[in-house]
């Protein structure tokens, strides 16, 4: 029997029972859609709507409708393709990682992180796309044989290599969230009075009846997934940031740039998943399952990768000194002092002082402050990819080509466009899928709680005094049941 | 109980002391003879026997010392994740941290015997700094805002001081929580955890940079601090785990059972695999990008000296990549003792390789051997088990009064 200190707290606040997990869960799916969800749509649709202008501006007048020049030939489209894709790394770390830790409390924000980072991914996915310029012939980055002659996928490229483990990491997710998604679905296909709902989530459902036998699939295919996902999360920042590392462009040449970027994706992942969070629970009236402790812990985790991130910064600047190689010593200088001065300021101060706030108890129990922090470090990891990437660009070896990037509106257009498709989707998520995973949600739901099966009673300081060893013999054999 | 322990370890001691010191004089003397051969034309500064001696001696060092302070980290760590399972050996983590002190004070001596001939690192040659000297290197004299003699003694003292203090404080509290109990002590464990955390990320990686790092003085790389603490933290919880199947099996730690095994396997399978990813980042991104100042490194290591490190290279990736990685898959074979002593004495065989491996080539050229090495190295082994067990010895092997102490004695995976 598994054995719960009485230091630790329970995870679901209110004393919930499982059919309150239920209702409470379900009654957003089931309820006419409310005016709130309705206004937040309408203006996501809105940007939606300059997102489709820019994606038709864009293709049919040609990438010159960009900002970017002959000296700065890549900047804000890759800039916000990591960002997108950084944000799309917390969802499966909360899916697979945090399970693998054993994080228990990981079960009431997992659904919703994990539509995030599908969501996320998808937005990432538009800028590669469009900067082909014809994203008709995109099927060409799949090694398939052509019918041209030789051309053929280059293996040696890192641009290549992100489109396995992206593709391979969209997949793999979806196939995650999709898998914890079914037995909610046939929860609410069995409560659904509409005709039409109830024939959505049956086929939604696939199926499930609940058997024992059903579970127990749910639960190896969880696992494997959960196997599978770790490495995956690691691979698809490691190898965005060798989109930069295998270069020999200074500022972009340094060894640390695969976990420094991971951190990197984490930090940023989180803010999002807090940022939407903080939004969901109260307006879906979510605050005994996403409760304080877990705002608090997830704001822990933004602060260690945050400061993960800060000790890559500091590295990165000393060794440009410590090499003694001058061109990635200016590349730094030039950073911090240029003319991009100011970016290099906002990401210092987002993304390494910002977080260190968290270390104030009551910040991070604080729910304004969190969701000021959550934006605040969006912003700087925003800044943290542009000034990676632009400042090492725009002063070139010659100093005749020096150049400075502005983005077009165009580019703008795309971007705050992708963040209406994004909303667009969560909203459609949030509306129409349960938004915490209910059936994991209800495992958890005794944990910790007064007089529930666990429960130690309270800790006098004074007790477990039979713990004494009691000097087995040296030869004593050691059981190791397979079966425990 | 407590006797049983440290007979045993000083019977190991003294059978290691034995081996250790007489493999050692016939290596020094195999050496000494070879070099008196004339066999190796260019090496400067002391005779070769001498200097592999202190060279061993700064390498061992800098591998147990590691190993003591990840003892700390791992226990710091657990304060900090609230983590429940692992409290049947926090006892063996906290005792690692008694060869911080003595580490310590070998570091310092060792580097000072080493400015002697300049054994150990290059940056100390007198004039090198020095524009009208003969022995000038420019990159080098560009460095000498951080590689100075006073700077890095400075440097050493202060994260060895650090490491101590924490792990020192830690082990006391831990002390206190088990005469008067209550939930205070462990409350303040965490805020003195999450303070050494802080500091050991800053000086964890800064040490990697001075101790092993400027070695190579012109070479750089900004992952070697972490790829540093990634051996250094698996081979941590290689030792961890095979100290308590060692005590397990003499009966010592009744509580421990398959399923802390299972999840000290994990640790060691995953973390095995993160020292992979850490060594793949940096040798691939050198090895992509082909910049003169930065492949030299691997250059000395594959093929360089007649190839002479070529096999330890390969043989790097497969005693800590593919033996723990196909040894621990399974989950048998994470709750299975023998198992789990094949693949800890690998990683920590291996991880000593792997710091020989950065250490040798940069200062003995291809002058390194094996004997002398593993003898100073077995001595090493011997010393650290002697203080790791007698502090062992000093308190109850289960924290009675820690909190989780019910949760961990009742963990299943």
């Amino acid at each position: 029997m598994q054995h719960v200190s009485p230091v630790r707290i329970p995870l679901v606040t209110n004393g919930k029972t499982y059919h309150d997990v239920t209702q409470d869960v379900c009654r957003q799916v089931e309820a006419k859609p409310n005016i709130r969800w309705m206004a937040a749509l309408a203006v996501a649709l809105f940007f939606l709507g300059i997102f489709f202008y820019s994606v038709y501006r864009t293709l049919w007048y040609g990438i010159g409708e960009w900002g970017l020049n002959k000296t700065v030939g890549w900047a804000w489209d890759i800039t916000n393709f990591v960002w997108w894709v950084g944000i799309g790394h917390a969802g499966t770390l909360i899916s697979a990682v945090l399970l693998l830790f054993r994080q228990k409390w990981r079960s009431s924000i997992n659904r919703a992180a994990e539509a995030m980072t599908i969501f996320a991914v998808i937005c990432a996915a538009m800028f590669p796309v469009l900067h082909m310029g014809r994203p008709w012939l995109a099927f060409w980055v799949l090694p398939l044989q052509n019918t041209y002659g030789s051309l053929w996928a280059n293996f040696n490229s890192p641009l290549l290599w992100d489109v396995f483990a992206i593709s391979t990491y969209f997949s793999v997710s979806l196939v995650f969230w999709y898998t914890g998604l079914v037995p909610d679905f046939a929860t609410i296909r069995d409560r659904a009075t509409g005709p039409i709902a109830r024939r959505a989530y049956a086929v939604l459902s696939m199926g499930w009846k609940g058997g024992a036998k059903h579970w127990s699939r749910y639960e190896t295919v969880s696992l494997i997934l959960a196997g599978v996902s770790t490495p995956l999360v690691l691979s698809v920042h490691t190898i965005v940031s060798m989109d930069f590392a295998t270069s020999v462009v200074p500022g972009w040449h340094t060894t640390i740039f695969p976990p420094y970027f991971v951190a990197g994706a984490i930090f940023s992942g989180f803010a999002m998943v807090l940022t939407l969070m903080l939004i969901t629970r109260v307006v879906f009236k979510l605050e005994d399952y996403i409760t304080l402790e877990h705002i608090a812990l997830m704001n822990k985790i933004m602060m260690i990768t945050g400061s993960i991130v800060g000790v890559a910064y500091i590295t990165e600047f000393f060794i440009a000194w410590y090499s003694q190689v001058e061109f990635e010593q200016y590349a730094f200088i030039n950073r911090a002092t240029g003319p991009y001065w100011w970016a290099y300021a906002s990401m210092m101060t987002c993304n390494v002082i910002s977080p260190q706030l968290v270390w104030i108890r009551r910040v991070r129990y604080s729910i304004p402050a969190t969701f000021i922090l959550s934006i605040i470090v969006n912003i700087g990891m925003w800044f943290e990819r542009f000034v990676i990437i632009v400042t090492s660009l725009h002063r070139d070896y010659l100093p005749s080509s020096w150049a400075m990037f502005s983005p077009s509106w165009i580019d703008i257009g795309i971007y705050v466009g992708t963040l209406g498709l994004f909303f667009t989707l969560f909203l459609l998520f949030a509306k129409f899928f349960p938004v915490i995973n209910m059936a994991e949600v209800k495992t958890i739901l005794k944990y910790g709680v007064d007089n529930g099966p666990t429960y130690g009673g309270p800790n006098t300081g004074a007790q477990q005094s039979t713990y004494r060893s009691t000097g087995v013999p040296a030869s004593a054999p050691v059981n190791y049941d397979k079966h425990d | 109980m407590v006797v049983g322990v440290i007979l045993l370890a000083i019977g190991l001691v003294l059978a290691f002391m034995g081996i250790g010191a007489e493999h050692h004089a016939a290596g020094a003397e195999g050496a000494h003879h070879a070099a008196g051969a004339g066999a190796s034309a260019e090496h400067h500064g002391s005779p070769i026997w001498l200097k592999r001696l202190i060279i061993s001696l700064w390498h061992s060092n800098v591998y147990f010392t590691g190993i003591a302070v990840v003892g700390t980290v791992f226990v710091a760590i657990n304060y900090v994740a609230y983590a429940g399972w692992s409290i049947v050996v926090k006892r063996i983590a906290e005792a690692f941290s008694a060869w911080l002190l003595p580490g310590a004070i070998i570091m310092l001596v060792v580097f000072g015997v080493g400015l002697i001939n300049h054994d150990i690192f290059h940056w100390t040659m007198p004039g090198i700094m020095d524009p009208k000297s003969e022995n000038y290197d420019a990159v080098i004299a560009g460095k000498s805002g951080f590689l100075n003699l006073p700077f890095y003694v400075i440097r050493m003292v202060v994260y060895l001081a650090i490491w101590w203090f924490f792990s020192e404080r830690l082990r006391k509290l831990s002390l206190e929580e088990d005469q008067m109990g209550g939930t205070g002590f462990w409350d303040k464990s965490i805020n003195v955890s999450a303070l050494f955390l802080v500091l050991f990320a800053v000086t964890s990686s800064m040490a990697a940079w001075d101790w092993v790092m400027s070695i190579d003085t012109h070479w750089f790389s900004t992952m070697f601090g972490w790829y540093v603490f990634a051996s250094w933290w698996v081979s941590g919880i290689a030792a961890i785990t095979l100290c308590a199947i060692f005590l397990k099996q003499a009966g010592y730690l009744p509580f421990l059972t398959s399923n802390h095994l299972h999840d000290l396997g994990k640790l060691m399978f995953g973390f095995s695999i993160f020292w992979t990813y850490v060594w793949f980042s940096q040798f691939m991104l050198i090895w992509y990008a082909n910049l003169p100042e930065e492949s030299v490194y691997f250059n000395q290591r594959l093929g360089g000296f007649d190839g002479k490190y070529t096999w330890l290279f390969f043989f790097n990736l497969i005693i800590n990549f593919a033996f723990p990685f196909l040894v621990l898959m399974t989950r048998d074979a994470k709750r299975q003792m023998i198992m789990l002593k094949l693949a800890t004495i690998a990683i920590l065989i291996g991880h000593w390789l792997d710091f020989y491996l950065m250490i040798m080539p940069g200062t003995l050229k291809g002058d390194s051997g094996f004997i002398i090495e593993i003898g100073v190295a077995l001595i090493f082994l011997g010393a650290w088990l002697t203080l790791m067990t007698r502090r062992l010895s000093q308190a109850s092997l289960l924290p009675v009064n820690h909190p989780f102490v019910d949760e961990s004695i009742h963990h299943t995976t």
